[in-house]
Parts: structure tokens; sequence; C-alpha cells
């Protein structure tokens, strides 16, 4: 279980997090929603260490997360970038295996790349892409690498970030079949960050809505059509009426 | 305007960035000898780095040399004084325009090239991607480039000083009228080995310079195209200027009388 207590986190005089408190259950996929620059991803990178909340408390299976060995618990985490984040100066093969070549996980070369084919074909791409660069591929191809990346490792946990941001909502509706199906079959604890609705209702088990730097509401996936949270329902319908201020 | 208001906060500015440099290195300087150690990144670092930036040293070197010949030359026939010409060619260098003009067609090549490339990297999240998968950005990208500079550019120092020379003997020979037997033999009977020495010392350390400005203003690039200009051009400025008022602390230390 992930849980969050009182995080806070400003850049400057901007206050992005003000006291966020949130539990992810194990094994469950968690998805927080909420406008842009409402903090989700600087959220998803305060329990990752990529950014340093100023006050809160994080723990991930009862562990502080700020405590003990990082790599140990670096080790347990996967994640997709809103834009896949791969490594232009590797192949596509190298890419997938990165953890599996370098530090304790490391496997002799062979297997790595064994493993990285497999993770693609799990993802839907064939054997043949595994020797392409990043630069090579449509945004969508990349975004599935980038998934196979993230679960090359066998992590517990997957974090999603913006997974089908850029996506037309063919390739979007791909991608969300597949994270749901690999969640499931892994049975990751995932946290996504989207303001996608086709996004939300087919990856989550639970939705958490993220405004003004807390956690607004918060409950299963089957409730978020009737809940009477004005907020969450501005959000879920895309209306510009509403109590979320909006720029026309 | 507060004019001392302005110039403290550009005072503290940039000790501010003195000491974050500072830490910088210092920490670059840490994980040079505590594992693991990324040696693919180490040789791809070495060709890159040291192997490509040669045709532009070289060929810096050869007509710095043939330039520094005729200079010297018409300087010397002043006061009857043209037979320095050799011995001051491989003085000067060997000992600064060899280091120094290395070092600066260096920096403009290999530290704008490394502040591009980690910045695209920082600004599409591939520095954060590498935290995540247990590899520490530093190690991972610093430290191969840095360790790579400040091995090679003593090399391409070596190589350029025997070019820049060799422009020399060619200028003073074909244009001059030097004895080809006699130039070669007071280039050698004049040069020290410490003239040499000092100015691989310099290299390493403009090596060692270029790198560490690269990464650090690559890692901290700002976001989008316009951030990422911003520290290619921060890069290759600082490393300039650095290479060159470290010459100055180096010349003192090594020749002051």
């Amino acid at each position: 279980m992930i849980e969050l207590i009182a995080l806070e986190k400003a850049f400057g005089s901007k206050e992005v997090l003000r006291g966020v408190d949130l539990s992810v259950p194990e094994g469950s996929s968690t998805v927080i929603i909420g406008g842009s620059g409402t903090g989700k991803s600087v959220l998803l990178k305060s329990i990752l260490g990529l950014v340093t909340p100023d006050k809160g408390i994080i723990t991930v299976a009862g562990k502080d997360a700020t405590a003990g060995d990082r790599d140990a618990f670096l080790a347990q985490f996967g994640m997709l970038f809103q834009g896949a984040a791969l490594f232009d100066s590797l192949s596509v093969w190298q890419n997938v295996a990165f953890r599996l070549l370098r530090g304790s996980l490391k496997r002799p070369k062979e297997e790595a790349r064994a493993i990285a084919i497999e993770k693609l074909q799990r993802v839907g791409m064939g054997p043949d892409v595994a020797d392409l660069f990043p630069a090579e591929l449509s945004g969508g191809m990349q975004k599935r690498v980038g998934l196979a990346r993230a679960i090359a490792a066998d992590p517990k946990i997957i974090f999603f970030d913006e997974p089908t941001t850029g996506l037309d909502p063919i390739m979007a509706g791909v991608i969300n079949d597949l994270i749901r199906e690999i969640v499931t079959e892994m049975g990751a604890t995932a946290m996504t960050i989207t303001h996608d609705m086709s996004s939300v209702r087919a990856i989550a088990d639970r939705v958490a809505m993220l405004h003004a730097g807390k956690i607004r509401w918060e409950g299963p996936v089957g409730e978020i059509d009737t809940a009477d949270d004005p907020y969450l329902c501005q959000f879920i319908t895309g209306s510009a009426e509403g109590p979320i201020e909006t720029l026309r | 305007m507060n004019w001392l208001g302005l110039l403290g906060r550009n005072t503290l500015g940039l000790l501010a960035l003195i000491g974050r440099i500072a830490m910088f290195a210092a920490q670059t300087m840490s994980h040079l000898v505590r594992p693991p150690f990324y040696t693919r990144e180490f040789l791809n670092a070495l060709v890159t780095i040291g192997w490509l930036s040669l045709p532009v040293v070289g060929l810096t070197a050869l007509f710095t040399g043939g330039a520094l010949a005729l200079q010297i030359y018409a300087g010397g026939a002043r006061f009857n004084a043209e037979a320095v010409v050799p011995s001051i060619v491989a003085i000067g260098m060997v000992r600064e325009l060899g280091p120094v003009l290395g070092g600066l067609m260096v920096a403009g090549r290999v530290a704008a090239a490394i502040a591009a490339e980690l910045g695209t990297m920082k600004v599409t999240e591939q520095i954060d991607a590498l935290t995540t998968l247990s590899t520490h950005p530093m190690k991972y990208l610093t430290v191969p480039r840095v360790l790579a500079a400040t091995l090679t550019v003593p090399v391409l120092v070596a190589v350029g000083d025997a070019i820049g020379i060799f422009g020399g003997y060619l200028v003073g020979t074909t244009r001059l009228g030097f004895n080809p037997a006699v130039y070669l033999t007071n280039t050698v009977d004049f040069l020290e080995a410490w003239d040499v020495g000092s100015g691989l010392v310099k290299g390493a350390v403009f090596g060692f310079i270029v790198a560490t400005m690269g990464c650090y203003h690559g890692m901290n690039s700002g976001r989008g195209a316009q951030g990422v200009g911003k520290a290619t051009t921060n890069a290759v400025v600082s490393a300039s200027v650095l290479i060159l008022a470290s010459n100055y602390v180096l010349t003192e230390v090594f020749f002051s009388a």
C-alpha cells in the first residue's frame, strides 16, 4: 500500500500540494484526475523521490519512502512517462532491458534481450522493432515501448503519467486496454495520472480528484457519475460552468 | 532603479552559481571513485570527445603554428633575432597556444554538444527515467564524460602541439628560408620537458572544465527549446571564460619567477 499523509510542496511562492492525504490499496488501480497544473505529476514524482516534498510523510508497504536503500526502493517501481522518455542513443530492446543490463537486476545480455522481446510482444510489438531506435517509432509505438520498459523487471508498483496524451482515440484505447490487462495479470499496484476520462473509466478501480493542492474527492470508479461533488461533476462533464475557474 | 540593490542581487546570484558549480564538480569527483562504473558510456565519450575533436584541434594548431612563425619572424627581424623562430614557436605552442586554443576549440564543440544532449534529456524526462530505473544520472551521464574529457584533452593538446610545431616548420622552411635540419635542431634543443608537461597538465584541467560545464548546464537546463539553447550558450561561454582564467592561474603557478 502507498500512503501519503499531509504532503506539501511549493515551488517558490506557488503552493502546488497543500496537504495531500491519499491511500492507494495494494493491487488496486488508482487514477488521479485533476486539471492541468494541479500537481498530479509532482505527486507521482514526490513518491519516487524525483521531487523532494516540503512536508508530509510517504510510506510504501509501511516503510518510509525517503529512508533506506534507494536502489531497493526504486526496484519496486516501473514508470511510463508522458512522452515515453526513451533513451535516444539506445535501441528499442536496450531501452526495454535497461534495468536488466545494469545494477542489482543485471542479467546476461542474451537473456535480457529475450526478456525485452517478450515484453515487447506483450505490448503488441514484434521482434522486428527490437533493433530500431526510438526516433524511428511513431508516438503510439514509443508509448508501447515505454510500457514494455515499465514492466520489464516485473515491478510491484507501476506509475503511468498521462499515458494517452498526444495519441489518437484508437491508439489511446489500445494503450488503456493494455494498461488494464497488464496491471490485472501482474497483480501490480497502479497509479495513473490523467485528465482523459476514457482512460479513467478503462483503467481505474478507484479515482481521486486533486484540486487546489488537496484531494477533493476519492472513491470507486463506479461512483464518479453519481457523486454530488460539484468540482468532480464539472470535471467529468467537461463543463465550462461550475466552481472550477476557467479562462475564456 | 535601486542600483545598489541590483548590484547586491547580482553578486549574490553569481556567488550562488559558483557555489552550485563547485558542489557539482565535487559530487562528480566523489562519484569518480565509487562504483558502479559505466564502461560503455566512458568508451563512447572517449570517441565523441577525443577522437572526433582531433580534426578541429589539428587544423587550429596547424594554422596557428604557421601564423606564429610569420609573426615571430617579422618581430624578430626588428632586432636581428630571426633565428629564435623555431624555439619561440615550439615554446609558444606547447606552453600556451596548444593547450588554450585546443581547450577553447573543444569547449566550442564538446561543451555545447554535452549541454544540448543532457538538456534535451532533461526536458524530455529521460533523466527522471534514469532515476526511476535505479541509475544515478550523475554516474551514468556526468562521470564518463568528465573522465573522458580529462583524459583525452591532454592527448589532443599533445597532438596539437606537434601539428602546430609542424605548421611553424612548414612556414619556416618554405617561406622564411630556414634550413630544415637547423629548424628541427633549434626546436628540440630549446624545448624542455616541463614546457610540454605543463601544457598537458593544463589540457587535463581544461578537459575537466569543459565537460563539467557542459554537464552542469545541461542537467540544469530550463524547459523547452529556449531553455536548452540557453544552457548550450552558457556552457560554452562559462567553459571558455574558466579556461582562460585557469590558464592564467596555472601559468602563474608553473612559471612565475
